[in-house]
């Protein structure tokens, strides 16, 4: 019997080890062990990093076939690795200040964060399958994570209940699916459509509109939107940055893979799915978001939107526009980081507060915090010269490309009225009258909202290595 | 010709004086202080290096001097500046009137002083780079970058209904940039280039063209602004601060003007040709229901807020004439505008400073007070007038005589508007300058100080300078614009022999 080649799923390998090692000594040490872990568990991110970045970036499969590792996973899996580590750091000073000192909760986010790696290297629909349920079941338990508090258990069971339907419609999708090609592998999948243009088939093509609706609820996407403003604004801030970021990277990862590899020669069948999702997502995003109260619930309309955009990659189906999604999504996260380290420094001496009115003189009190949240509330509206725009241009550039045209008006008109609402948040930090002033920020938070402050700003000095790395990445998808 | 990269060194040289402010600390006030005169010097020192640009310009060529080109996102995507008749001047404008502008804040801004002239420095980075950018996106960077640093100007710093204002300004700016901005991406797709020289001499398809110069008149006719779409700009001149207001009509303004003569006519001379009668009924409507709204304004900034959009709709019509006057006229006019629009909003200023009301009923009878501050405000309201010998004259001029060779009415209509511009200009300097000085408050009030006279001095002069002689600004322009008009010649001969061989 020949084993399979176990070296090219290295850094999940180690993960699933440092994820149990961890929570041994959690075991043994208890609570007081929570920062040791933490830390541990941001070093082993580094660690799984490098060991991404070795492990190649030339094409392979391993486990006949069920796992594949490639330029597009290696640069995928860095973003999650990198957002999952800020989300950790991030939580630390947060769960210590509001007593949540837990040493499951790192733990957790490894696991998860193990899910999304399986998930971008799913070569098969089973492979896929595990890595949403690993990334899923971590998720679930950490918005839960909060368990004295009705909000969070309420958000993590609506989370629960929404999410496991969301599940069983893509199995069902993925049954349908194999039931009508007799196959669950991705390269065979793909050969089933090449050459001449096939009909997909209306059992096919349904189970595909499941997969989409599975998938759009991963990633937020209109109509599959709904648990996210609750979830956001219910659970724990960190557990909100964390959410913002990771999963949804390797969620709109694995949606560019299957829609790409295997059923990439169908675009005509599902793009218009795929153009519909996206518009409603950036229409809803734009106008839900305007009369938000609570910052985490606009930061929850905002990221629908922002999934939106990120569609409009994925709807143009080719390879600029999954370079675009890359890069956009590149930028989304370091954006959301930035914003979230922001939003988790809004405390009083009595605790958390979520309001945007509180925010009101922050320039007066906190110069540099008030500008760096300036400066990310610019660029998630997509103005020049920050990076945020050259998101949105590199997905509109493709859209057109495409021929979509309409797609990309409709983009850049709501992108307008989601200025609104961002420009709304400047105005309270800036030009209204100081409210009550927020304790310091810790250490670990200014850091992180200064480097990712400074990336935001000086993208538009530097942005080779982001454009080349994307590039490469999105080549692979087309062979 | 000069071996050092000078317009890259104008354009950021404000950036460094950023700097220096955030690395001054220290008490509120003596923080102020330092960085007032940071910000002072910093622009002076911009607008000294900006006149080499000038002295070494080559007024024989058409083609873009001092020319930087490095590579930047890839796929003809670059960093590529240079300037040439047309753009040369705006950048000697906008460095002329930065230090004017720090100047004028100098008493009137007292919170938030360090932000307030970093906000400058920036704005002053992003309008260099607008004219001298020559790359689309490159472009539309410091087009779209300057909306942060004004909405927050207007917004922090501005009067009663700021918010309001700030977000207007904002959002209009906005909505007209971003269908722009889809123009821009279908163009690189079609051409492969966002490369401003390349795609001047490429020939879009025609049907194409008349899109893609709505898209980008969607953009410029917001900044310009035309009628109907200049709402925003009363609004955003009342609630500016005082320099706010004179960036705002000194050059916001001449970049829409600028994005007709450097896209719509060079790249689109189609698209331009068949929507000229609209550029032209939208400007005589502008020029003439602005100047009658100006008529029934109660607040000084707000008249001449109007009077600006009525002398853009001159400008406007100048343009689309693609003569050799017209466009000429235009672009002298826009310079000349600048600099007479920014003084009157400092003479505005200055009284505001004093009293801190814009409404005109409050005033009256300031000569008797304040004769220095009556002969400035006198020379700059015969400016506007366009009276012979100031600045306005030569522009308004010459763009009527370019007019009036290519459509009469036009030209008609627009004379008439000069007789209203003269109307509500004399009418406001009759209530607020002349008259009996019964209010008590105005019977204490200082004339010009030092510092004002300063600052009003090289506006004076180059009033009168551009009035008198006009030469220099004119040979500047004779090549690029010449270059500009047989461009546009032998488009649409080449688009109407296609027409006859079509038949």
């Amino acid at each position: 019997m020949v084993l399979p080649d176990f070296s090219i799923a290295l850094p999940e390998i180690f993960l699933a080890c440092v994820a149990m090692a961890l929570l041994m000594v959690g075991a043994y040490r208890g609570n007081k062990a929570t920062s040791l872990i933490s830390w541990l568990s941001v070093l082993s991110f580094i660690i799984a990093g490098l060991l991404v970045q070795f492990d190649g970036y030339t094409t392979v499969t391993t486990f006949d076939g069920l796992y594949r590792d490639d330029a597009y996973g290696v640069f995928m899996k860095t973003l999650c690795l990198g957002a999952s580590a800020f989300a950790i750091i991030m939580s630390i000073d947060f769960n210590k200040r509001e007593k949540l000192v837990r040493f499951e909760f790192p733990i957790l986010i490894v696991i998860a964060t193990l899910g999304m790696m399986v998930m971008i290297s799913a070569n098969d629909l089973m492979t896929m399958y595990m890595g949403i349920e690993l990334m899923s079941l971590s998720l679930y338990v950490t918005a839960a994570f909060k368990r004295d508090s009705v909000r969070s258990t309420e958000a993590g069971l609506k989370y629960f209940v929404l999410g496991a339907l969301s599940s069983g419609m893509l199995l069902y999708g993925v049954s349908l699916i194999y039931g009508f090609t007799g196959t669950t592998n991705f390269d065979v999948l793909a050969g089933l459509f090449t050459g001449e243009k096939e009909e997909a088939g209306l059992g096919l093509l349904i189970g595909m509109v499941f997969m989409i609706a599975g998938l759009a609820f991963k990633v937020s996407a209109v109509p599959f939107h709904m648990w996210s403003p609750d979830v956001y604004e219910g659970v724990p801030t960190p557990v909100t940055a964390f959410f913002a970021a990771a999963p949804k990277v390797a969620a709109i990862a694995l949606f560019l893979r299957v829609f790409v590899t295997p059923f990439g020669e169908l675009v005509d069948q599902w793009q218009q799915i795929i153009v519909f999702v996206s518009i409603a997502s950036m229409i809803l995003g734009a106008f839900a978001a305007i009369n938000q109260k609570n910052i985490k619930r606009l930061m929850a309309y905002s990221s629908i939107g922002h999934i939106g955009y990120a569609l409009v990659g994925l709807a143009a189906g080719t390879e600029e526009g999954v370079r675009g999604v890359l890069i956009y999504m590149s930028i989304y996260v370091v954006m959301n980081i930035g914003t979230f380290a922001c939003i988790l420094s809004m405390r009083h001496r009595d605790g958390m507060v979520e309001d945007i009115s509180e925010l009101a003189g922050l320039s007066k009190s906190q110069p540099w915090m008030a500008f760096f949240f300036l400066i990310f509330m610019f660029s998630l509206a997509g103005i020049p010269p920050l990076a945020g725009f050259f998101g949105k241009f590199y997905i509109f550039i493709a859209a057109v490309n495409a021929g979509l045209i309409p797609l990309a008006v409709i983009g850049l008109v709501t992108s307008v009225v989601g200025a609104y609402y961002y420009l709304r948040i400047v105005k309270i930090i800036y030009f209204d009258d100081p409210a009550e002033g927020f304790e310091p920020t810790t250490r670990t938070q200014s850091v992180i909202m200064t480097a990712s402050g400074l990336f935001i700003a000086f993208f538009v000095i530097f942005p080779g290595p982001l454009l080349d790395g994307a590039q490469a990445a999105a080549a692979v998808l087309f062979p | 010709m000069l071996d050092w990269p000078i317009l890259s060194t104008v354009t950021f040289l404000p950036l460094i004086g950023v700097v220096l402010i955030l690395l001054t600390s220290g008490k509120e006030e003596s923080a102020a202080r330092n960085a007032r005169w940071v910000a002072l010097w910093t622009t002076l020192f911009t607008f000294v290096i900006s006149l080499f640009i000038w002295i070494n310009f080559d007024n024989n060529t058409a083609a873009f001097q001092f020319v930087e080109k490095s590579s930047w996102l890839g796929n003809n995507i670059n960093y590529h500046m240079g300037v040439d008749g047309i753009s040369m001047l705006f950048i000697i404008l906008t460095t002329f009137l930065m230090p004017l502008c720090i100047l004028a804040s100098w008493e009137a801004i007292n919170v938030r002083v360090r932000e307030y002239m970093i906000a400058f420095l920036v704005m002053e980075t992003l309008m260099i780079g607008v004219f001298c950018a020559l790359d689309m996106v490159l472009f539309y960077l410091f087009f779209e970058a300057g909306l942060i640093p004004m909405f927050l100007i207007i917004g922090i710093w501005g009067g009663g209904r700021r918010v309001y204002a700030s977000f207007k300004f904002f959002l209009y700016t906005l909505i007209g940039s971003v269908l722009m901005l889809v123009a821009m991406i279908t163009m690189y797709f079609i051409a492969g280039t966002t490369d401003i020289p390349t795609l001047i001499g490429f020939n879009f398809d025609p049907h194409l063209q008349l899109w893609l110069w709505l898209a980008f008149f969607a953009s410029f006719a917001v900044k310009v602004p035309m009628w109907p779409v200049h709402t925003w700009l009363p609004d955003a001149h009342v609630q500016a601060p005082t320099a706010g207001s004179v960036i705002l009509a000194g050059v916001l303004l001449k970049m829409g003007g600028y994005g007709f003569l450097r896209f719509s006519i060079p790249m689109f001379p189609e698209g331009s040709e068949y929507f000229t009668p609209l550029v032209f009924a939208l400007s005589v409507i502008a020029i003439i229901y602005t100047s009658l709204v100006a008529l029934v304004q109660k607040d000084m900034k707000k008249l001449i807020a109007y009077s600006s959009v009525a002398h853009m709709g001159f400008i406007t019509i100048g343009i689309f004439t693609f003569t050799q006057q017209g466009l000429e006229g235009g672009i002298l006019q826009m310079i000349s505008h600048g600099i007479v629009s920014g003084a009157l909003f400092l003479c505005v200023g200055v009284v505001y400073d004093r009293l801190h009301t814009r409404e005109i009923s409050r005033y009256g009878g300031l000569v008797n007070r304040m004769p220095r501050y009556a002969l400035i405000f006198l020379i700059f309201t015969m400016a506007t007038i366009g009276l012979p010998g100031t600045s306005g004259f030569v522009g308004e001029f010459l763009i009527l005589v370019g007019a009036y060779q290519v459509n009469t009415t036009v030209a008609f209509f627009a004379t008439i508007g000069v007789i209203l511009g003269a109307a509500y200009s004399l009418w406001l300097y009759r209530r607020v300058v002349f008259g009996e000085l019964v209010k008590d408050d105005l019977k204490n009030i200082m004339d010009v100080g030092r510092r004002e006279i300063l600052i009003f001095t090289p506006l004076v002069l180059v009033a009168f300078w551009i009035g008198i002689y006009p030469e220099p600004f004119l040979d500047v322009m004779h090549a690029s614009v010449i270059n500009l008009m047989d461009q546009h010649e032998t488009a649409m001969q080449a688009s109407k022999s296609i027409l006859n061989a079509a038949k």
